[in-house]
């Protein structure tokens, strides 16, 4: 930290090549301060290893003879890549209902992304920039269902959809949508506080509606906070478990292909490996393209 | 905030602006949110198929069946372990990537978990945690650094060739008779495979006596093609570094360890009658490994499975807290001559605490939510133990014959958890607000 931290500005009494506050250093300070250095460097290294690994260890057993699962460990594979197919993808994409179920994670996870950012946007424009009685309220109650588990809904939604009618898609879409609003509201509502009032002002003393100052102002400034929360959620529905499991139906997104095969490991670890890479794969290219957002995105999301 | 700070009348006009704004999401929030909360709350008093009242009989129930008592301690095991271990690593690691130039690629390859399904980060696990430290990565690790520190027998699996020698839990033992002109022992091994030779072994040496000491040889009782057993063959091998004791009765007259064409000499010996013993942990069996995917340690396993998946998230907020502190008081501290640990306990650890407790309370939510990654990580007959509230919540309420009562009130128990934890929030939403 000392090396590469600014240091104070040096006085007379303080030659500019000794770091801030330090006493002269002795050659044994400088022993212990290399070896230190290795320590940690070593530390990183080792605990970066034990992150990377299971990642590298799920990719290797899915391009892995399915056979020799049981047989020995996937790390063989490093030292005879013969051990190494593709058949198991191969085998994926000639399954019909994987690729159906690639395909109902997308129509489960646009829907529930787009509708609760838009809405949001709308209802925190309100709530940040709209001067109403009961506003800060409001707000607060908004704050209040940020914690409310998606368990206390579960069973009186469920009723009411079929009372309603809905099932399948529109059902997770609608579901998704309300348990992703607090959160989106609350992000949106603070971005939008944030901006510049004379901005708004000037537009409103120009007589524009507030329709025309949300679609033209609004919405181009809160491009960073939107952006970063359209990828939370998005990653959120993408990969949710518990809704899916209550009301998907005929369209049943990837985590539960995932689940109906947990029942035979070993055996089906042909079709569960790559799978799990699949399943894996669009969070995780959309988390290397929008890095920036994907992290503002979660860190925001952390009160969920 | 804005300059439209106008009077009563305005501000009613302005509800209905506010209204046609907000409109759709409060609906949609109050309809599946709101509403089925409440009408939780009330089922949770009522029977499995919601027609009677049956008072709090679904609050005695949850403490009452053995599986959501389960539940509960295995909750009760993530809220008090998991937040505590992964905000603490989360600390360490974002100090210790501050003093890296890679910390970027670090922050990132921690991070990577968190974008992954947490049902796809359980079954990596699953498949991580195999018993059998041949299949396993974690056993198989350990295995690796435990035969570092003390090797694995060199003789695992080997058995005497022969009839005279036996093996048995007290290692092997063979008869020995020391003449005037000295003794001789030969211990002959098969079952061992080629490949497992240590690479140094050399062809193994009939023993020439020696008036006063045992000679022997310890060797791989067979080759290639005909050979006949109990006796040195040409083409056979020594096997070095075996351990050899000579006994007699109870008491250990001498030993020595075997050279590279597996030949020993213990001298000092008296004529009489002797037991030649190699020690049992020459014949060590392999390790069997930690069953984490087992009954009793499953839960710990998901943890550090937990640890895996929302590292990166603590060593991410957290750095970010650390980049934003500002940087002269510790400086000040410096120069006063503050060691690094006391400035980090003293000053940066205090000025950390909002970050840290935004951290710890996220994961404790995180905690009690637990639901895919139980799935994931534990096989179908460990999920009973591995069970967990919110997993139940569901189990209880969606399978089996559904039961709405009972489910109902653990989804209530679990929202009581949480409120602590809401009140938090919105506390520190109100300092915060404050402070603008």
């Amino acid at each position: 930290m000392t090396a590469e931290t600014p240091t104070l500005t040096p006085t007379a009494s303080q030659p500019l090549d000794l770091p801030a506050g330090s006493r002269p250093i002795t050659p044994m300070q400088k022993v212990i301060h290399f070896l230190s250095r290795g320590i940690v460097q070593f530390v990183m290294v080792v605990v970066a290893l034990f992150w990377l690994m299971p990642i590298a260890g799920l990719l290797i057993t899915s391009i892995r003879d399915p056979q020799l699962y049981g047989v020995s460990g996937w790390w063989n594979a490093i030292t005879a890549p013969s051990q190494l197919t593709l058949e198991n993808y191969a085998n994926l994409i000639g399954d019909a209902s994987l690729i159906e179920s690639v395909l109902a994670t997308f129509y489960i996870a646009i829907p529930a992304t787009v509708l609760p950012v838009f809405l949001a946007a709308m209802a925190g424009y309100a709530l940040a920039l709209i001067d109403f009685k009961g506003r800060d309220a409001l707000f607060l109650v908004v704050i209040g269902m940020l914690v409310v588990p998606l368990q206390m809904a579960l069973i009186p939604a469920f009723t009411l959809f079929r009372t309603l009618g809905l099932s399948g898609l529109p059902s997770i879409w609608l579901f998704h949508t309300a348990f992703g609003l607090p959160l989106a509201i609350f992000l949106m509502r603070n971005y939008f506080a944030g901006l510049p009032p004379s901005l708004i002002e000037a537009a409103r003393i120009d007589g524009a509606s507030e329709w025309t100052i949300f679609r033209k102002i609004i919405l181009p400034l809160g491009y960073p906070a939107i952006a970063a929360l359209t990828i939370f959620q998005f990653t959120w529905a993408w990969n949710d478990l518990l809704v899916a499991l209550v009301f998907a139906t005929d369209q049943q997104p990837i985590t539960l292909f995932l689940r109906d095969r947990l029942g035979e490991f070993s055996s089906g670890i042909g079709v569960i490996s790559p799978g799990v890479f699949l399943s894996a794969i669009v969070p995780l290219i959309i988390f290397f393209a929008f890095q920036k957002y994907f992290e503002a995105g979660l860190l925001g999301g952390s009160v969920k | 905030m804005t300059a439209a700070t106008g009077t009563a009348k305005s501000k009613d006009k302005r509800i209905w602006l506010a209204l046609a704004f907000a409109g759709p999401a409060l609906l949609i929030m109050g309809g599946l949110v709101v509403w089925p909360a409440i009408k939780t709350v009330i089922d949770s008093f009522y029977d499995a198929a919601g027609r009677n009242f049956v008072g709090i009989d679904n609050y005695v129930d949850i403490f009452r069946f053995q599986r959501m008592q389960i539940a509960i301690r295995n909750s009760l095991i993530w809220v008090v372990v998991f937040p505590v271990v992964v905000t603490t690593v989360g600390l360490v690691l974002a100090v210790l990537s501050e003093r890296v130039k890679w910390r970027t690629a670090f922050r990132l390859i921690l991070f990577m978990p968190a974008a992954v399904a947490i049902l796809s980060s359980g079954i990596i696990w699953r498949i991580m945690y195999d018993t059998d430290p041949n299949l396993g990565s974690i056993n198989a690790v350990i295995n690796l650094s435990a035969s570092l520190v003390n090797p694995e027998g060199a003789l695992t699996g080997a058995a005497p060739s022969g009839e005279v020698a036996v093996l048995d839990d007290n290692g092997l033992m063979l008869p020995v008779e020391v003449g005037s002109d000295g003794g001789a022992a030969r211990i002959g091994l098969l079952r061992i495979l080629e490949t497992d030779l240590p690479e140094d072994a050399a062809p193994a040496i009939e023993p020439a006596l020696e008036a006063g000491s045992v000679t022997g040889v310890v060797w791989r009782d067979t080759k290639p093609g005909e050979n006949e057993q109990g006796v040195v063959e040409d083409g056979e091998f020594g096997i070095p570094e075996v351990t050899v004791q000579l006994r007699s009765g109870d008491e250990v007259v001498g030993d020595a360890v075997t050279e590279a064409d597996g030949s020993f000499v213990i001298s000092g010996v008296e004529p009489g009658t002797y037991q030649a013993v190699v020690p049992p942990d020459e014949f060590g069996e392999p390790w069997p490994g930690i069953a984490w995917l087992g009954p009793d340690l499953i839960t710990l396993g998901a943890v550090i499975a937990g640890v895996w998946i929302w590292g990166g998230f603590a060593l991410l907020v957290i750095a970010s807290g650390l980049a934003a502190l500002p940087r002269e008081l510790q400086e000040a501290a410096r120069v006063d001559g503050a060691t690094e640990l006391q400035v980090f306990r003293r000053i940066t650890l205090p000025l950390l605490a909002p970050v840290l407790g935004v951290v710890f309370v996220t994961l404790t939510i995180n905690a009690l939510k637990m639901f895919d990654l139980i799935i994931g990580i534990a096989p179908g007959s460990v999920q009973d133990d591995a069970n967990v509230i919110a997993l139940e919540m569901w189990r209880t309420a969606f399978t089996g014959l559904g039961n709405r009562g009972l489910g109902s009130a653990i989804a209530v128990f679990l929202f009581v958890l949480i409120i602590p934890v809401m009140a938090f929030n919105i506390r520190r939403f109100r300092l915060e607000e404050e402070r603008r």
